[in-house]
């Protein structure tokens, strides 16, 4: 075996790298099959309704076209919602699309075309008419706020609003300094590089090979399953093109796309365009109601923290919005809320850091307006109230290197040169601003098994159903398993994305490295216990020797000490007439832990903003981002992570919002050059640093998980910079221009 | 998408009787615009007439010194082209201000100037709209119009010409030279695209069979008195919220001639020559431009969501004039705390306002 390498904590390149960048790394809709169908969704126009007439005839006699289900004409599947009910979703009803002639959101798929090419299904589905009866709808929270309630059933994994503590309304009474302000988030709407696409490979006896957009393959292995009462399905997600939540359920297109193979008896590929992706699962219209009061001192006498989110008609989607104001900061009076509105959407689902990038962008503003209403710096003003504890849960942390995170980010930030008051800084005709916002996420531990097997010639394979959502979990497992046999990383090959693999969650709430990472580590340290005990055992020069006081390093059973025996592994392995060695990882949370602990990622984020005063012209000049993540396992797929996070940050804060049109409850900028995302233009300098976060409880390799952290707090940090160049006050996102010159 | 026939005509007088005599043909060049309509189920053309056989590639400055672009020349050689470059840097800048390089290597000149507004409206076959279906109403007028008109814009359209090149075009007063079934003619730039009155349809006063075939720009007498300036809502690949093509020549410190053009304000770039010519001699101060700024706005009309257009327009239309003054304070301080009563607030339906 090759020399001892060191692997984890190295900046690797992705071990997938070179497969993507030549076009070798397949999509779900890239997959071919003999005689494939295409479709293409025919989506409501209206946003509340009925289905009175759907006229096909035209479409049906054009050339290519197969078949044109509708509501009519749907098959046997499941009636019980639990079938439906996939293992992120929120309570309720959970859509099943082309069941009835009920019209709940604009968007809504209401019928299918299935032809011999996709130009051809394309063609026929614009020929598709539908005659509806119109029923009123909403889609303005400010109208449908009036009926918020409590989501009477809770979201699994979703924590409810903290429960109140000390006396608030008489601590408010007491403050010195008070800020009361709401905020306002409309919708973003997920837009990945890879739309939403099944490819369902049918062969005889319904047996179905899936390939899915999706961050779950066992999650869609198991609606499908379900729904369609189905013992001989895979689904395979080996790659995907970015998802950030919005692949954590299965869309409809799986759906449509497995009717279709199962009634015709042929396969079928399904991809939505992007304007199907606006009408799809989006980061919930969000109003929310903040209240402060602080001593003299800026100390938080208390906090009152109300956030009213948008769902459907259907289900309760629920995120932890005002949870994050609770454990931010020391502050002994508090009250919480959350309620839901109901709007004629799809669901809204999950959006990179969901209910944190929400909840934090509202708390750090109103700390903010804290920070200049005391007159406090407004990094001052955070230590100041720092938090040793989550009084939400009343834990200690496993770890919280939050304090660093300030005290890097500022120095590489110049955080020193900032003057206090707004409008006091220039440069030239630009108005310069400093802002800074504190970063949340959990950082959790979800049950995952991962197989490791070690071959003769010492290589390593790695098996397990986790997803690649362009994060690199290919490239850690690698690191991991490279790391723990002492193996360069290209002897090592990560077989993941399919749902026959061993278990593993879907790719969300950051927990991948973590859970998946954990039990690869596992995996391989039971290997080398069992190679320990093989020696131990059959070989004669160790049996004298405590099995504790051997170890396996360099491919070599040896003493932990250095003195005695040695053996290789491949001896070992032959010897024991061994081809391979296998066992498996399971990774979990720690219960016993977990009463006394939790654990968070944390960051802080400095931003620099330019505002050209005559024009009212704002860019985002700089961002530093510090970010404490525990054990940083490949620093530059982390960089990328938060680099990423923050673009998206920038997005929220600049550019991203859906346009309602009331009147027809429909969004009209259902396009990326209407809806915007940041372009190059928009990106100046982003600097990511990662503070030293030694974790030993977290889990087993110290890991807590980059995949939301980098967005949190981006959209507060860039308001409150753009504050002080101004002195305006932005609480509606995105600080587009008018508001800006209002 | 519906299927359609294709046509490859190898000279202008084929392209202009295949057009004239097919009601349902359209022209193709460089497909960025309307292939995406044709995609959106926007335009049915039961022919596609692709003119790239055409030579109307070139770019060239005759003996008098007139810029003559071709239409068939792309964006971006327009745009690098050392002779537009040195010559009509306006030109350039508005034209490099557009789109993405990807998309101004494949549009073309011709193409540029036709390019069909990108209200959301009329980009949405399921929503009402005079320009795209007659009679259907304007979905826009009371409902998202952000990006949309404040200037010469009627009951039933309020939509915007989405080009940039086209506001420089228009300050530098070039011509548009078509070719059709009748023959050649001229259109002066401002004649070319038209206000919407009751026939959003049409966009320009083109004639049907009629191609364009170039673009002619005399020689501008601006030096680097000149600039293109675009407000939007992000950096690049967005179209202007407000922009303007502005060129100024002194006679000491007095106006001697300006011009200014305006886009994203209207279905056609806006500009006054009337309101030119009364403050040609009057002194190039920071006061003049301002009021310059009031009366090209003058009638300025929001409607709901692009209200702010009215206070967003006139800085532009001002300060690249007078880059040289001291410009007061547009944004004011407010106080970092509200005082009002808690409890969110309900937005007001919106009411037409005029300045």
């Amino acid at each position: 075996m090759a020399p001892s390498v060191s692997h984890i904590g190295q900046p690797r390149n992705r071990v997938d790298g070179r497969l993507k960048v030549t076009g070798a790394a397949r999509y779900a809709a890239e997959y071919q099959a003999n005689e494939l169908l295409h479709g293409y969704v025919v989506v409501s126009t209206i946003a509340a309704g009925r289905i009175v007439a759907i006229d096909t005839r035209e479409a049906r006699a054009m050339p290519g076209v197969v078949q044109i289900f509708t509501h009519l004409d749907r098959q046997g599947v499941s009636w019980w919602d639990r079938d439906w009910q996939d293992d992120t979703a929120p309570p309720g009803h959970p859509f099943r699309p082309l069941h009835s002639d009920r019209i709940l959101y604009d968007g809504q798929p209401i019928a299918l075309v299935i032809a011999e090419s996709f130009e051809a299904a394309r063609n026929a589905a614009d020929v598709v008419h539908v005659l509806y009866e119109v029923a009123p709808h909403q889609t303005d929270i400010h109208a449908a706020e009036a009926d918020q309630y409590e989501p009477p059933k809770k979201r699994e994994g979703v924590p409810p609003p903290p429960e109140p503590r000390g006396d608030l309304d008489q601590a408010l009474a007491e403050a010195a300094f008070r800020v009361d302000a709401e905020y306002e988030q409309p919708s973003e709407h997920h837009n990945p590089m890879e739309l939403f696409a099944s490819t369902v490979i049918y062969e005889e006896n319904d047996k179905l090979t899936i390939y899915d957009k999706t961050q779950g393959s066992q999650n869609a292995q198991q609606f499908v399953s379900a729904v369609f009462d189905l013992d001989d399905v895979k689904v395979v997600n080996a790659y995907v093109g970015g998802a950030f939540g919005s692949g954590l359920r299965p869309r409809y297109q799986l759906f449509l796309a497995v009717m279709a193979a199962l009634k015709l008896k042929r396969s079928v590929r399904l991809e939505l365009s992007r304007r199907e992706m606006f009408y799809l699962s989006y980061r919930p219209i969000t109003l929310q109601k903040l209240s402060i009061g602080a001593d003299s001192n800026g100390k938080l006498l208390a906090l009152k923290h109300h956030a009213v989110q948008a769902t459907s008609l259907f289900e309760d989607y629920q995120e932890a919005v005002v949870n994050w104001s609770g454990l931010a900061y020391q502050c002994d009076n508090a009250a919480f809320s959350y309620t839901l509105s109901q709007v004629n959407t799809d669901t809204p689902g999950d959006m990179r850091a969901p209910g944190a990038a929400t909840g934090v962008f509202a708390l750090e503003t109103a700390m903010d307006e804290l920070s200049y209403a005391a007159g406090i710096d407004p990094l001052e003003l955070r230590l100041r109230n720092y938090a040793e504890r989550d009084q939400n849960m009343d834990k200690e942390f496993t770890s919280k290197a939050l304090r660093e995170c300030y005290a890097e980010g500022a120095e590489h930030f110049g955080w020193s040169k900032r003057q206090p008051t707004p409008r006091s800084m220039h440069d030239g005709k630009e108005l310069v601003g400093y802002g800074m916002a504190s970063g949340f996420w959990d950082a959790q531990v979800n049950k995952a098994e991962a197989k490791v097997r070690l071959l003769a010639d010492g290589s390593v394979e790695v098996l397990t159903a986790a997803s690649d959502i362009g994060t690199g979990t290919y490239t850690i497992l690698a690191q991991i398993a490279a790391e723990a046999f002492e193996i360069p990383i290209d002897r090592v090959k990560v077989s993941i994305g399919a749902s026959d693999l061993p278990t593993s969650p879907v790719e969300g709430g950051s927990w991948m490295a973590a859970s998946v990472g954990s039990a690869v580590h596992l995996a391989a340290e039971a290997i080398k216990t069992k190679l320990i005990h093989r020696a131990n055992r059959h070989h004669e020069a160790f049996l004298p020797i405590a099995s504790a006081d051997l170890c396996v390093e360099a491919g070599m059973v040896k003493k932990t000490d250095g003195t005695g025996p040695t053996i290789s592994v491949a001896e070992l392995m032959q010897a024991a007439q061994w081809d391979a060695v296998e066992e498996t990882g399971k990774a979990g949370p720690d219960m016993l832990q977990m009463q006394k602990y939790i654990s968070y990622t944390h960051s802080a984020v400095f931003v620099e903003v330019r505002v050209d005063e005559q024009l009212g012209v704002a860019r985002v000049k700089r961002i530093v981002s510090a970010i404490a993540a525990g054990k940083i396992l490949n620093p530059k797929t982390a960089r990328s992570q938060i680099l990423g996070g923050v673009v998206m940050g920038v997005g929220m804060a600049m550019h991203e919002e859906g346009l309602f049109d009331h009147g027809t409850g429909r969004i009209m900028n259902h396009n990326l050059a209407e809806y915007h995302v940041p372009a190059n233009a928009d990106i100046e300098d982003i600097e990511v640093i990662f503070v030293d976060e030694h974790d030993d409880k977290v889990n087993p390799i110290g890991v807590k998980g980059l995949g939301e952290i980098g967005i949190v707090g981006v959209a507060a940090a860039i308001g409150n910079a753009i504050y002080h160049a101004t002195g305006k006050r932005l609480r509606t996102l995105p600080f587009t221009i008018d508001k800006i010159i209002s | 998408m519906m299927r359609f026939s294709y046509s490859r005509p190898q000279t202008i007088a084929e392209a202009a009787a295949a057009l004239a005599a097919d009601p349902s043909a359209q022209v193709i060049a460089g497909g960025t615009n309307l292939v995406d309509l044709m995609k959106y189920d926007v335009t049915r053309p039961g022919t596609v007439i692709d003119i790239n056989g055409l030579d109307l590639r070139g770019i060239a400055v005759d003996g008098e010194g007139t810029l003559h672009l071709g239409a068939l020349a792309a964006n971006a050689d327009t745009a690098y082209h050392p002779d537009v470059e040195s010559g009509w840097p306006l030109l350039s800048s508005a034209i490099l201000a557009a789109a993405s390089a990807q998309l101004r290597n494949a549009a073309t000149n011709g193409g540029n100037i036709l390019q069909r507004t990108r209200c959301y409206y009329f980009y949405d076959p399921s929503t009402p709209c005079n320009k795209r279906r007659p009679g259907s109403g304007c979905g826009a007028l009371n409902g998202v119009n952000r990006i949309h008109a404040i200037l010469g814009e009627s009951p039933d359209c309020i939509a915007t010409h989405p080009s940039d090149m086209a506001v420089a075009l228009a300050a530098l007063d070039a011509v548009v030279r078509v070719e059709g079934p009748a023959g050649e003619r001229q259109i002066p730039f401002d004649d070319f695209h038209r206000l919407p009155g009751d026939r959003p349809d049409l966009d320009n006063t083109m004639e049907r069979g009629e191609i364009v075939t170039a673009i002619s720009v005399r020689p501008q007498k601006f030096g680097q008195h000149h600039t293109y300036l675009k407000l939007r809502d992000r950096q690049s690949y967005a179209f202007a919220l407000v922009s303007v093509a502005a060129a100024i020549r002194l006679e000491g410190d007095t106006i001697d001639e300006l011009r200014v053009a305006l886009g994203g304000v209207a279905h056609k770039p806006w500009r006054r020559k009337d309101v030119e010519g009364e403050f040609a001699g009057r002194p190039a101060t920071r006061q003049t431009f301002e009021a310059f700024a009031a009366a090209l706005l003058e009638g300025a009309t929001g409607h709901g969501q692009n209200d702010f257009k009215l206070d967003l327009a006139p800085a532009p239309s001002s300060v690249p004039l007078s880059r040289h003054t001291p410009v007061p304070r547009r944004i004011s301080p407010q106080r970092w705390c509200s005082d009002g009563p808690l409890g969110f607030s309900h937005r007001p339906a919106p009411q037409p306002r005029r300045r």
